[in-house]
């Protein structure tokens, strides 16, 4: 792909996935978030920040099965994207819902398991976040870049979890993401299973995927 | 050597028109490619609208003037019906909220019946027409607290339960009263799902039925229920959980044993048979100390017994309401 098409893909990458916030803002500015606006937002900018996840995780293994390669260069602006919706989904519980109060949101916190794996989730982003210019992936190396950012499985799966524990009896959603995980993060388990040099796992039932 | 024909100057592109062109089909992808990304959105997302147009109630009257009035009707700022009509919780036809008023709206109840039946000496099959004339509709304004730490203040219309339950004269063995949903797949698309174990059960101790404030409401805001809220008929305890307010009830059976509930049943640990409003016995998973009253912004205090113990806290005197929640 041309530098140029690249840069316009790129932007085309970034207008899209700011459009949730936008619709969100658009709605809200309307008082048209329903009756219970701040626990839509809450719902929404969560779930986007599930959705970004998810598309994070799905372009490494879009670009290996398919050889589009420069599909890499929307990852980071995917992940920073997850990382935003995330933070604005915890900053509108502790600003709307808590009431800016640090105290009740931190015994809340230690009260409710859910809350405690969500905010991992959003912990684990963070150094994620700080590392992803190119100059950070040059300072730590290419190796150890990947190694810590191999944490985005950790957030994904806090994340789902986070959403699976506090749905009171419909768990259908947060199981379409659990899948959807479990078939991202599988394909990596694959890959490195069937990895030249790696013995053979005892368990796994070779070749097939 | 023979020359290559030249292309005159004149038909080249001008470069201007040709980025122009360029430009102008990014800015269309990037156009469309949003408008399809927020038609995505709004599809997950979709804005409540729509107005409920049931009949309204004739001869609705006030509750008569007895000690306790006031808790008949609190003066807290009732709720828009907008918010009441389109922010349900009723798994029948959807688990989204927001979701229940669309998937009702075609919900017919026309030939209804309500069969009262058990330890009673005169069970009766009632025509909801027959049901409605036991007793004068009264316009009541309780608040109404969900499990899931939101609130609203509703205009019921309706009358005591116990109204009803006079009529068919129980018999004293009578210990409790059991509440069914009707179950109809087809006209209830959410039963087609195994969410809960269809139909919805619900259950009261005697006295919990008999009291006053226990309401079988059949309108809001003056106006015949709407298929979201429960039509035709449902149950209203101001005092307990939204869940335990049954909707669109087919079947009243007094029993001599507890009833096994439905929340009750699909998570033990959570949700009790009794489910009072209870500020100091948390879910397992979220506080219940605190709650969102639709409409406002912030968070209110949860009131013992939702604002209504001094109606109803002697029924309850003596017993643990930590184990029994």
């Amino acid at each position: 792909m041309k530098e140029n098409d690249l840069r316009f893909t790129k932007f085309l990458v970034l207008v899209n996935a700011a459009v949730p916030l936008a619709l969100l803002g658009w709605d809200g500015w309307r008082l048209r978030l329903g009756a219970n606006p701040v626990n839509f937002a809450i719902l929404t900018t969560g779930m986007s920040a599930l959705v970004f996840l998810m598309l994070t995780l799905l372009v490494t293994p879009v670009r290996k099965i398919t050889g589009l390669n420069w599909i890499i260069s929307f990852r980071r602006t995917l992940g920073l994207y997850a990382f935003f919706y995330a933070c604005l989904h915890f900053l509108i519980f502790f600003s709307l819902d808590q009431s800016f109060s640090i105290s009740s949101t931190w015994s809340e916190m230690l009260k409710r398991k859910y809350l405690l794996v969500g905010i991992t989730g959003l912990m684990v982003m963070v150094p994620l976040a700080v590392t992803s210019t190119n100059a950070m992936i040059k300072r730590l190396g290419g190796k150890r870049w990947r190694a810590l950012h191999r944490l985005a499985y950790v957030a994904a799966i806090a994340g789902v979890i986070h959403y699976y524990m506090q749905v009171k009896a419909d768990v259908r959603q947060p199981l379409a993401f659990a899948a959807v995980l479990a078939v991202l993060l599988g394909y990596r388990l694959a890959v490195y299973w069937r990895r030249p040099g790696s013995p053979p796992p005892a368990t796994a039932v070779k070749s097939k995927l | 050597m023979k020359e290559l024909k030249q292309i005159p100057a004149s038909e080249i592109t001008d470069p201007a028109v040709y980025f122009n062109r360029r430009t102008f089909m990014r800015a269309g992808i990037v156009a469309a490619s949003a408008i399809a990304t927020g038609l995505v959105y709004r599809r997950l997302n979709p804005v409540a609208t729509g107005s409920i147009d049931t009949p309204l109630i004739k001869g609705l009257t006030t509750p008569a003037a007895v000690a306790d009035a006031a808790s008949f009707r609190v003066s807290d700022p009732a709720t828009s019906l907008q918010d009441i009509t389109h922010y349900n919780n009723f798994y029948e036809f959807s688990t989204d909220k927001e979701g229940v008023a669309p998937a009702a709206a075609k919900f017919e109840t026309k030939g209804w019946q309500v069969s009262v039946e058990g330890l009673v000496r005169k069970p009766k099959v009632f025509d909801l027409d027959d049901l409605l004339r036991i007793s004068p509709p009264e316009e009541r304004i309780y608040r109404m607290r969900c499990v899931e730490a939101w609130s609203m203040v509703i205009p019921w219309v309706g009358f005591s339960l116990s109204k009803l339950l006079d009529v068919v004269e129980p018999l004293s063995d009578a210990k409790y009263v059991a509440f069914e949903t009707l179950l109809d797949p087809k006209r209830m698309p959410g039963q087609r799902g195994g969410v809960l174990d269809w139909p919805y059960i619900e259950g009261l101790r005697m006295d919990e039925a008999m009291h006053p404030l226990t309401l079988l409401a059949s309108g809001l805001y003056g106006r015949a229920l709407p298929p979201q809220d429960g039509a035709p008929i449902r149950l209203v305890i101001p005092w307990k959980y939204g869940f335990k307010g049954i909707k669109s009830i087919v079947k009243i059976k007094l029993v001599a044993t507890r009833p096994r509930t439905t929340w009750s049943m699909q998570a033990p640990n959570e949700y009790g048979f009794y489910a009072n409003v209870n500020p100091q016995v948390d879910h397992p998973r979220w506080s219940q100390a605190t709650e969102q009253r639709i409409g406002e912004s912030g968070r209110r205090p949860t009131m013992m017994f939702n604002g209504y113990a001094e109606q109803v806290g002697h029924l309850y005197t003596g017993m643990d309401l930590r184990a029994n929640f």
